[in-house]
């Protein structure tokens, strides 16, 4: 069941249309990327969530429901453009930031102690927010975005200006979220940096979805059909026979082992025909399915748009 | 605690709790009550020691005169507490001058044979400090009075009028006409009112209005930056309306202003007094404290008691002074305090949500600012016609009205004006709110983009 379904959402701006008829379902406990490059309309998407901007037509429903304001205490919101009160210390801005998604004062006090503790800030709390690096800020930033048990945590470019380490941490505390019943959605230009721990994903480009749904049977959708795989034996037979079927791409020797990378050109043979014509001739030493990068797909998909249009 | 309650309550005690609103909160009371006691400080104190002057009379008219004996029997120049005179019989200017650094001398006067030829006679007082006021009035007012009285001799002999009957017709014709303005109000009441009161008050009022919105309009402008490159803003609008946040700043910093003027005023009235307990005790100086609305002053009838025309002067002060409508007065404050807050607010928060940075507000401040200057312009001249066609249009102009109205508030203005200004303020406030709030929502969540007037036309007409 999808937690968040949109359809037909259209928002313009003066001349300038940000989505063209988007559909999305984001299915419940997911996380769900949502992809594309700068411009694409996917800040705008996440507005229209969050009910800062309002879609010109279309529809957008939170567990079945009609977006509306009460949702705004189920959305926990990290947006792009992140920032805190410079001059503010930085345990009451959180209260005050928590207290504004509607948490009672002693509830999210509470929340907070324990969060910064777990996080090992809690000596944080009575500096202003300008004596902290950039990394202590953002994650105050996030304490302050997961503390009220959103259902729907969206995150817009969560990993730009975070460290490896912090990185880290938020990934593992994402998963833990998904574990505990949240659904999440990212939103990134930055595709490599979410793949592998998204299960669904959207392509947007210009405004327009132009590819989606769960993140294994894309990639199976744009499997291009390469294998690369090491050989010790007859290589040049070997190479013989493979070109009525396969187009080799690639080929590297050294110490006597051939390297091979090539292409599948007739789609009715599987990887086991391959394998089993290599072992006629010599030993495998490995083998690979070339999967295609998020970024490769991604390229592809737009170009196959393209040439629809 | 309702969502923009939270917002009004942070933006109020983040700006309470900071040393700056403090240190003006303290300072400008003292600045107040320095200038309203000061004037009555140093009319007191400037005599404070004994100046000697040194005098050469080339004309020979302002000496001493002596009897037969030699002694002092009339003092032209007259030598009071603090000033006594010496004249310095046959020496010459230039030499005089030359001694003036090393002796007890504070100043020398020259009075020029010729000083009885001129209508206006001419005497010089040659000093190495700048000679107080008080000195110089006394010298020059004891000169005028006897060259009247050798005038007044000379032409009485001319017409065979004795020096006595020249002095029974002066002290008869010595006249002084205090003329007070008396107001008629309905029903034949009368009231006195002094319009002296009511300008200094109305300027007051005009003044603390124009300083008020400007200080307060750009402290929301500085607010709505802050919010903007500090990149807080799209995380306040995910859980608040763009236009509850406008407001809930908005209507804190008002709150923040009204807790100034309110300190300003109850401190500056306990320290006149302190200031008035401590220092100043001469009969006349009280009185004139009593101008101070509030104080604890006498009641009329210990006034009457004092026949002293300066204590009459006073009481008649007084007498206006309680017939100016304070509470009317104050209460028209507060409103248009908070009616021109408002509408320049508005402006002020939808340029702080327009640009990137202060510098970038140049190109929008001057339209808020013109009406702005504009209406202390116009103050200037309402005050001496406070009902003549200028005052009047620019009290009903909503972006000048707050300014205007105050000052003609004091000389008690037709009720239909005040409706009618009142109530385009409001009308227009409410608008402009509107207005901003369209601005502000599209320009807060707006950045590296160089914003002109055509781009701000464009906001408003967009669609939620």
């Amino acid at each position: 069941m999808s937690f968040l379904s949109a359809s037909q959402v259209v928002k313009q701006y003066s001349g300038h249309l940000a989505l063209d008829r988007l559909d999305l379902e984001v299915p419940q406990n997911s996380i769900f990327g949502l992809l594309g490059p700068n411009g694409a309309g996917k800040t705008t998407f996440i507005r229209i969530i969050n009910q800062i901007t309002a879609p010109d037509s279309g529809s957008v429903l939170i567990n079945g429901e009609k977006l509306s304001p009460k949702h705004i205490h189920h959305i926990g919101y990290l947006p792009e453009e992140r920032g805190l009160y410079k001059k503010m210390k930085v345990g009451e801005q959180a209260l005050y930031l928590c207290r504004l998604k509607g948490l009672s004062r002693p509830e999210a006090f509470r929340q907070l102690k324990f969060w910064f503790e777990k996080f090992e800030i809690t000596e944080w709390w009575d500096k202003k927010v300008e004596e902290l690096s950039k990394g202590m800020q953002q994650k105050v930033q996030f304490i302050i975005t997961i503390l009220h048990k959103p259902k729907l945590l969206i995150f817009d470019e969560p990993f730009s200006g975070f460290d490896p380490i912090n990185t880290n941490l938020l990934k593992q505390e994402i998963l833990r979220l998904r574990y505990e019943g949240a659904t999440i959605l990212f939103s990134t230009h930055n595709m490599s940096s979410v793949e592998e721990i998204c299960d669904h994903i959207a392509l947007i480009n210009k405004s327009k979805k132009i590819l989606d749904g769960n993140i294994n049977d894309v990639r199976n959708k744009y499997a291009s059909g390469i294998y690369e795989f090491s050989f010790r034996g007859y290589f040049q037979k070997l190479a013989a026979t493979l070109t009525a079927s396969y187009e080799i791409l690639e080929t590297k020797e050294a110490d006597g082992i051939n390297t091979i990378k090539l292409r599948l050109l007739d789609k009715s043979l599987s990887e086991n025909d391959l394998i089993r014509q290599m072992l006629n001739f010599g030993t495998i030493t490995s083998f690979n399915m070339v999967t295609p990068s998020m970024n490769d797909i991604f390229i592809k998909a737009v170009g196959d748009a393209r040439n629809q249009e | 605690m309702s969502k923009i309650g939270l917002i009004i309550q942070r933006e109020y005690l983040t700006r309470v709790k900071k040393k700056t609103f403090v240190i003006m909160t303290i300072l400008g009371p003292l600045l107040f009550a320095a200038l309203m006691i000061a004037p009555a400080l140093l009319a007191q104190m400037e005599d404070g020691e004994l100046k000697y002057v040194a005098v050469i009379d080339d004309s020979y008219m302002f000496s001493p005169i002596t009897d037969s004996t030699g002694k002092v029997y009339r003092q032209i120049l007259k030598d009071t507490e603090y000033i006594k005179f010496d004249y310095l019989y046959g020496m010459s200017l230039d030499s005089a001058k030359a001694q003036l650094p090393d002796s007890k001398y504070y100043a020398l006067l020259y009075i020029p044979h010729t000083v009885v030829n001129m209508e206006q006679g001419e005497a010089q007082l040659f000093s190495y400090q700048q000679p107080n006021l008080g000195l110089k009035m006394h010298i020059a007012n004891c000169m005028e009075k006897h060259l009247e009285d050798v005038k007044l001799i000379e032409k009485g002999n001319e017409f065979g009028i004795s020096q006595n009957q020249i002095g029974e017709i002066l002290r008869v014709v010595n006249s002084s006409v205090e003329l007070y303005t008396i107001k008629l109000g309905e029903g034949g009441k009368e009231t006195q009112s002094s319009t002296e009161i009511s300008m200094i008050l109305g300027y007051i009022a005009g003044f603390l209005i124009y300083m008020f919105v400007f200080m307060y309009g750009s402290q929301v402008m500085r607010g709505v930056i802050e919010e903007k490159t500090s990149r807080i803003v799209e995380v306040i609008v995910s859980s608040v309306r763009p236009f509850q946040l406008m407001m809930g700043k908005i209507i804190g910093v008002a709150l923040v202003g009204l807790t100034q003027f309110l300190l300003w005023v109850v401190l500056t009235f306990g320290l006149v007094s302190i200031a008035q307990a401590v220092f100043i005790d001469s009969v006349k100086v009280e009185n004139m404290t009593q101008v101070v609305p509030g104080g604890t002053g006498n009641t009329l009838n210990d006034n009457e008691q004092v026949i002293d025309q300066g204590a009459a002067e006073f009481s008649a002060m007084f007498n206006s002074i309680k017939a100016i409508n304070f509470p009317l007065v104050l209460g028209m404050f507060v409103f248009y305090f908070l009616g021109g807050y408002l509408l320049y607010a508005a402006m002020f928060a939808a340029i702080g949500a327009a640009v990137d940075n202060e510098t970038d507000t140049q190109q929008f401040m001057l339209p808020v600012t013109i009406p702005l200057v504009l209406g202390i312009i116009v103050m200037v001249s309402a005050i001496n016609n406070p009902n003549g066609s200028l005052a009047y249009w620019f009290s009903l102009i909503p972006f000048t009205s707050p300014i205007v109205m105050m000052v003609r508030i004091p000389f008690e203005v037709p009720i239909q004006d005040v409706i009618i200004s009142a109530g385009l303020l409001i009308i227009t406030f409410i608008f402009m709110v509107w207005l901003a709030a369209k601005i502000y929502r599209t320009g807060i969540l707006m950045y590296g983009k160089k914003v002109n007037y055509r781009e701000l036309w464009k906001w408003i007409r967009y669609k939620n």
